[in-house]
């Protein structure tokens, strides 16, 4: 098992494994205690870690950051590589900023910080650069041990609606500013100017700036933390060791993908629309088991299409890497779980997408592309299956300004239940698969913003039944306080219910609804919502989806059968329909 | 033992042994005993364990209780049938958590709520945010609750209303509903536990104490009316979570307070006996068969963690003793993952069937096989293994020899060339010797989390171990981890039991405030700060012990408009304010530059122009205990062994040290006097653990019998 030519023992590689991946975490940490908003601060939509030299590949991820940029950190990484090998190459003291989706981000909300670690001694990494894939070894880039990068997604970039998550953009430039890779320090100096430029691109110029300054504490306190691991151990064992790393996870994965039956599954799943044109989107997944080889071939899938729930080939892959790390999660996370896994995204599609078609909406995507794979793998492999999780994150915005004229925007991403298993019943109430989110206390939200939960409880019969039943989604349902309000909401799976695995059976589908004058209104688009007015009194309300079942609902024992009706869970009478506002009647119009 | 003078007496009952350590405060005498536990009937080793060191129970003024029983019951799901009555519409806030899952990668978990839907029931009623009430509740819907409740056969009762923090007068006319209709005490109501912001935290909170309630009262009236029938009447005082003890009556209404009251006695202890050694700043180093527990104490004072979590979804928000667990104990399992690489721990072999080296069953190696294989551990003593037998001076202490048997080191040769060894391609020495290797590295970074990363200079910190297995390990840390040395006490095997004696009183209040710090009225604020502390400070002085001082301490939890984070803020100038107090000359300037300095230390950076919040604030009063003599730990038998530089070892074996297998001195803790010497390698043997001087370090004893461990280099 142990390459005869590796330099690092196996011991001093146990070690550096665990003081590496404490590093990344530290960073992770340090931007959740110090970030402002609470997308950063509450639910880690944030990711830290180090990255290849040259190829920019992932060598060691914080576990708290959020999965999905696990893997798309690395084209961030390649897109400032590049960049700065076009401007004379990486600078000792320079850091990079950038939100580019189209150039190894995924959108505008995400922003990067990228900056070089310079080592004095080049043996290191010129040996790290020989291992790699990439063979483009700068000279320039000689002196570069690896690469620090932060990214966090900021509560306000501009664009047409605050918050971002703009159903009805047609362009990137109505979703927000986009910065390419420009340098915020050059030789350790803050670029005020570019501060300046992105502060006053934003509705919440002060949260910009905390969440800017935490990202900054991150990678600095991972750049001290580096530095001296290497002056502890020596460069060379330590570059040494992340190449091995990286080969035993490449082997391990290998390794699970022998494990499967050879040949080839299919799986499909839909868009409800792209929030401009109400027609469904396909994506669809022909998925090649060759020996310990595995092609994911997303051909079928639906072209690019007007909305934004588009998605760049960076974010495609993504996405993969998230549910791979999912059906295999013993698999270590770094680069070398991809290497045995090749991908066939057509260019036209829209899981491949360019400037400036919008991709403001891209975590519906991606959650689909995670319920294919899931879908395909349970065809495989039924004892690793789990079913498809609620699959969207139901992004609300509600904004208005106070009786003293202050603006507020409350916006937050809501729970759904999770698919049942080989094992049991589906959890009720998760956080997405691609995000490792906890959701705001509700008394914080309503001790920050005007409004009133009048409920917040789980939603019976939305899990699908099975075997093993999925787990339940919930209920929110928010009352305005004050005299006026807009609402913005992006989310899916309102027509298309997350599906079940094994047999098992469908979860119940989003449905949104909100009160107006004369009456319960509904989106045109089911769950996608532009300029939606609320007056005082007024409330909207999410049915977010259950899981998906595991296997036949026959199939499920009776006993279990009595303690979700005993429970509520499911209730014999109930449909798994949308229902209408349940609030109170002296609350409802 | 006839006993003139006050005595009192701590009681730690773990899972395998029961500690008393009892100290005459007249005379500063110690003694200890260390008697089997009884599961079944925990009294019983409790009484059987006093009665071995103390005659007349009427003799003794106070006896102060850790105890894991309300962790236990956590760790087993062994809580009363629980009912919840809560707002319309939040019933499942207990269920939905803060919308997490157990794992990061696999999406297979799942949540068993401790009160199940069918028993959380909803009442009309609502509060909004700034306190207003806009609904007020329904009390006949909460008699009908009730009523439903018992005929549920529910034992316990837990009130929660939304929005309580902010105007708790819904609830407390619902909680004195409940209180007049329900038939017994047990009614734990969400505010009075904890009046903060968050409503997961906090009805989680409310709800483990309503499971626990049951059952701590009945064990605490157990052994009180036990100890009554022997003749003691004196106070009985119970360990909390956050290291200071309260009454036995507040421990039946807040058992949750009582989550961490054994592992917290043994912290303060530490911080005692490092207080007396001269050395403020100290990680302790628990080390038993599954966990390795470490906890930070910087300038004497230990660090708190506002809320902590008994496994998924179980969070319990008071404040605790902060202590960092990670999968590292002697009985942690050594295996190579799918990927080739060495990995120790988190699975543990426990103390049944234990290591391999038991030969109970268990044929994976351990980190225990690993320490027995490489000559650290005496085959025929095994000691600091599964904890000693009797420690301490009274020699007459029987426990059951639980390791009565000699270990089997074939068992554990086995066991590591099987798999370790093989499957790594090392020689089966080298195999063990890399097990210790990657368990001090888990170690070493579990000490780095509470140290380092959270800014501290290693170099000030001085590890100290207790528990059985720490002293074999902490040499190693210190060099690992750049600490300045490790100092083992003279009983690790029964600091948790001394911790209980010298543990101050405390109470901690915390309130939320939620406002702009600019819109705070700061004599008004500084008016609450006082009659809280006042409060508090009654309940300590009605604890009936005796204290020495008084100390009052404020913070407040801070944060610039926008965070959700807050820095505990300081507010020196409360810092021992007594009763009734100078509360005019609080200002908001001194509340801003409080926050300022604090969150330059923490972050390093301040930002400009932004507004600051006041989220909470913190009220904590401290009954300081008389102080206790260290010096009565330096062995009464010891004194007759006059101070040597080169005490005479018991044997000398073989021992595998870098690599290669040396001849090393074994030394008697009990025969060691004070100014011993001890030049790494060397071994020390106890009743209670066996200590390792790594190569380079040496070891001196000073007048307290502590053993410290040093660079040898100086």
């Amino acid at each position: 098992m142990i390459k005869t030519d590796s330099i690092v023992d196996p011991v001093t590689l146990a070690v550096l494994r665990g003081r590496l991946e404490q590093i990344a975490d530290e960073m992770d940490a340090t931007l959740f205690r110090s970030a402002f908003n609470p997308i950063i601060a509450e639910a880690h939509d944030a990711s830290h870690g180090l990255y290849d030299a040259v190829s920019g590949d992932t060598l060691v991820q914080g576990k708290s950051g959020l999965p999905i940029f696990v893997g798309v950190m690395a084209f961030a990484v390649r897109a400032v590589i590049k960049k700065a090998a076009d401007n004379g190459g990486p600078q000792q003291g320079d850091t990079w900023i950038f939100n580019d989706p189209y150039d190894g981000g995924t959108h505008l909300s995400d922003f990067r910080l990228v900056r070089p670690v310079f080592r004095s001694s080049s043996k290191a990494s010129q040996q790290l650069a020989s291992n790699s894939e990439t063979t483009s070894a700068d000279e320039a880039s000689a002196d570069v041990f690896c690469y620090l990068a932060s990214v966090g997604h900021w509560h306000d970039v501009g664009g047409n609606v605050p918050g971002n998550y703009n159903p009805a953009a047609t362009e990137c430039f109505q979703e927000g500013m986009l910065i390419p890779p420009v340098r915020l320090f050059r030789h350790g100096e803050l670029q005020q100017d570019i501060v300046d430029i992105l502060s006053a691109n934003s509705r919440l110029p002060n949260s910009l700036y905390g969440d800017l300054n935490g990202q900054i504490n991150a990678l600095d306190l991972g750049e001290r933390r580096l530095h001296e691991l290497l002056d502890e151990y020596g460069d060379e064992i330590v570059a040494a060791a992340l190449i091995e790393l990286r080969e035993r996870a490449a082997n391990l994965m290998q390794a699970r993908i022998s494990a499967l039956p050879n040949g080839t599954v299919s799986s499909e799943d839909y868009l409800d629309n792209d929030g401009i044109i109400d027609e469904p989107l396909k994506v669809a997944l022909d998925l090649t088991v060759k020996n310990d080889r595995l092609v994911m071939d997303f051909s079928r899938s639906s072209p690019a299409c007007a909305g934004p729930v588009n998605i760049s080939y960076s974010t495609t892959i993504a996405a993969c890497y998230v549910a791979l790390k999912h059906v295999f999660e013993d698999v270590p996370a770094n680069a070398g779980v991809l290497e045995p896994v090749e991908f066939i995204v057509p260019e036209d599609s829209l899981l491949a997408v360019t400037a400036p078609k919008p991709v403001g909406g891209y975590t519906e995507t991606i959650l689909r592309l995670i319920d294919v794979v899931f879908l395909a793998i349970s065809q495989l492999e039924p004892a690793r299956a789990t079913a498809c999780a609620y699959g969207t994150i139901n992004a609300l915005a509600l904004n208005g300004h106070r009786a003293n004229g202050q603006r507020w925007v409350m916006f937050s991403f809501f729970g759904g239940g999770h698919g049942a298993h080989a094992n049991g019943d589906g959890l009720n109430h998760g956080n997405a698969p691609i995000s490792t989110a906890t959701i705001p206390p509700l008394e914080i939200l309503e001790a920050a913003y005007p409004v009133m939960f009048r409920q917040w409880s789980l939603r019976p019969d939305s899990g699908g039944d099975g075997k093993y039943r999925g787990g339940l989604g919930a209920v929110y349902e928010i009352e305005l306080l004050e005299e006026f309000a807009q609402g913005f909401l992006f989310g899916e799976r309102g027509k298309y219910p997350p599906q079940g695995v094994v047999a098992g059976g469908s979860a119940a589908c989003n449905a949104f609804s909100y009160e107006q004058d004369d009456g319960i209104a509904t989106p045109p688009m089911v769950s996608k919502l532009t300029g939606m007015a609320l007056r005082k009194g007024q409330a909207v309300k999410l049915e977010t989806p259950g899981g998906g079942g595991y296997g036949d609902p026959a199939e499920r024992p009776q006993e279990l059968r009595e303690r979700d009706a005993a429970l509520g869970y499911v209730n014999d009478n109930a449909s798994t329909n949308p229902s209408a506002i349940a609030g109170k009647p002296e609350q409802s119009l | 033992m006839n006993s003139a003078g006050k005595l009192v007496i701590g009681v730690d009952i773990g899972g395998t042994f029961t500690d008393v350590f009892v100290h005459n405060e007249t005379s500063g005498s110690v003694r200890t005993a260390k008697v089997p536990s009884t599961p079944d009937d925990p009294a019983r080793a409790f009484l059987s364990g006093i009665e071995t060191v103390v005659d007349d129970l009427s003799t003794v003024s106070t006896i102060v209780h850790g105890t894991t029983v309300a962790t236990n019951a956590l760790l087993e799901n062994k809580g009363a049938k629980t009912g919840l009555i809560t707002t319309s519409g939040f019933r499942d806030v207990l269920e939905m958590r803060r919308r997490d899952r157990p794992t990061t990668w696999g999406l297979r978990g799942s949540y068993e709520p401790v009160v199940p839907r069918n028993l959380r029931l909803e009442v009309t009623e609502r509060t909004l945010a700034d306190g207003t009430v806009r609904e007020d509740v329904d009390l006949n819907k909460v008699d009908l609750a009730v009523d439903h409740l018992l005929q549920q056969g529910c034992k316990a009762c837990c009130l929660f209303f939304i929005n309580g923090y902010a105007n708790d007068a819904n609830e407390r006319a619902a909680a004195e509903r409940i209180r007049a209709r329900w038939p017994n005490a047990f009614v734990s109501v969400a505010t009075e536990i904890v009046p903060e912001i968050r409503e997961f935290e906090r009805v989680s909170t409310a709800a483990l104490n309503a499971i626990l309630q049951p059952l701590v009262s009945a064990y605490l009236d157990n052994i009180h009316s036990s100890l009554r029938a022997k003749g003691f009447n004196g106070e009985l005082l119970i360990v909390q979570s956050n290291g200071g003890v309260m009454s036995i009556e507040m421990a039946r209404q807040l058992p949750v307070r009582t989550a961490l009251s054994g592992p917290a006695a043994g912290v303060i202890a530490a911080r005692e006996i490092a207080a007396a050694a001269g050395l403020p700043d100290i990680v302790t180093c628990d080390m038993g068969g599954t966990s390795f527990d470490v906890s930070l104490i910087e300038q004497g004072e230990g660090s708190l963690s506002a809320q902590t979590s008994i496994g998924f979804g179980r969070v319990i928000r008071t404040p605790m003793i902060e202590i960092t667990t990670i999968g590292a104990g002697g009985g942690s399992i050594a295996h190579v993952d799918a990927d080739g690489i060495l990995k120790v721990g988190p699975h543990s072999a426990g103390s049944n069937p234990g290591p391999a080296c038991y030969g109970l069953g268990n044929r994976q190696p351990t980190v225990t096989d690993a320490n027995l294989l490489l000559g650290r551990i005496n085959p025929g003593r095994p000691i600091g293994v599964n904890a000693g037998v009797n420690a301490g001076e009274s020699g007459e202490v029987a426990g059951d020899r639980l390791a009565s048997g000699s270990l089997d080191l074939e068992a554990a040769r086995n066991a590591i060339d099987t798999c370790v060894a093989q499957p790594l391609g090392l020689e089966v020495m080298a195999a063990a010797d890399a097990i210790l290797r990657v368990a001090n590295a888990h170690m070493a970074g579990a000490i780095r989390l509470v140290s380092i990363e959270r800014g501290h200079d290693p170099t000030r910190f001085t590890a100290m171990p207790f528990g059985g297995g720490g002293a074999l390990h902490t040499g190693a840390l210190i060099k690992d981890v750049g600490l300045r040395a490790t100092l083992v006490p003279r009983y690790p095997g029964i600091t948790s039991a001394m911790g209980c004696v010298v543990a101050d009183l405390r109470h901690d209040r915390v309130q939320t405030v939620n406002r702009m710090l600019d819109d705070c009225d700061a004599v008004q604020l500084a008016g609450a700060f006082t009659d809280v502390a006042d409060e508090l400070q009654e309940r300590v002085l009605a604890s009936g012990v005796s204290v020495e001082g008084i100390e009052r301490f404020v913070e407040l939890d801070m944060l610039y408009l926008g965070q959700t984070h807050a820095v505990s803020v300081p507010l020196n100038s409360f810092h021992n304010n007594q009763v009734g107090g100078n509360t005019g000359a609080l200002t908001l300037a001194e509340i801003h530059q409080a926050f300022d300095d604090t969150y330059l230390k923490t972050y390093g950076r301040l930002l400009e122009g932004i507004a600051k919040r006041v989220l909470n604030y913190r009220v904590i009063v401290i009954g300081r205990r008389p102080s206790f003599n260290m010096n009565s730990l330096g062995l009464e038998a010891q004194a007759a062994v006059t101070g040597t530089d080169t005490p005479e070892p018991l044997a000398i074996r073989p021992v595998w040290v870098n690599g290669a297998s040396v001849q090393v001195p074994v030394y008697n803790r009990e025969s060691l006097g004070v100014g011993s010497v001890l030049k790494g390698p060397a071994l020390v043997e106890q009743a209670d653990t066996t200590i390792f001087v790594d190569p380079g370090l040496v070891g001196s004893t000073d007048s307290m019998g502590n053993l410290l461990i040093e660079r040898d280099d100086f």
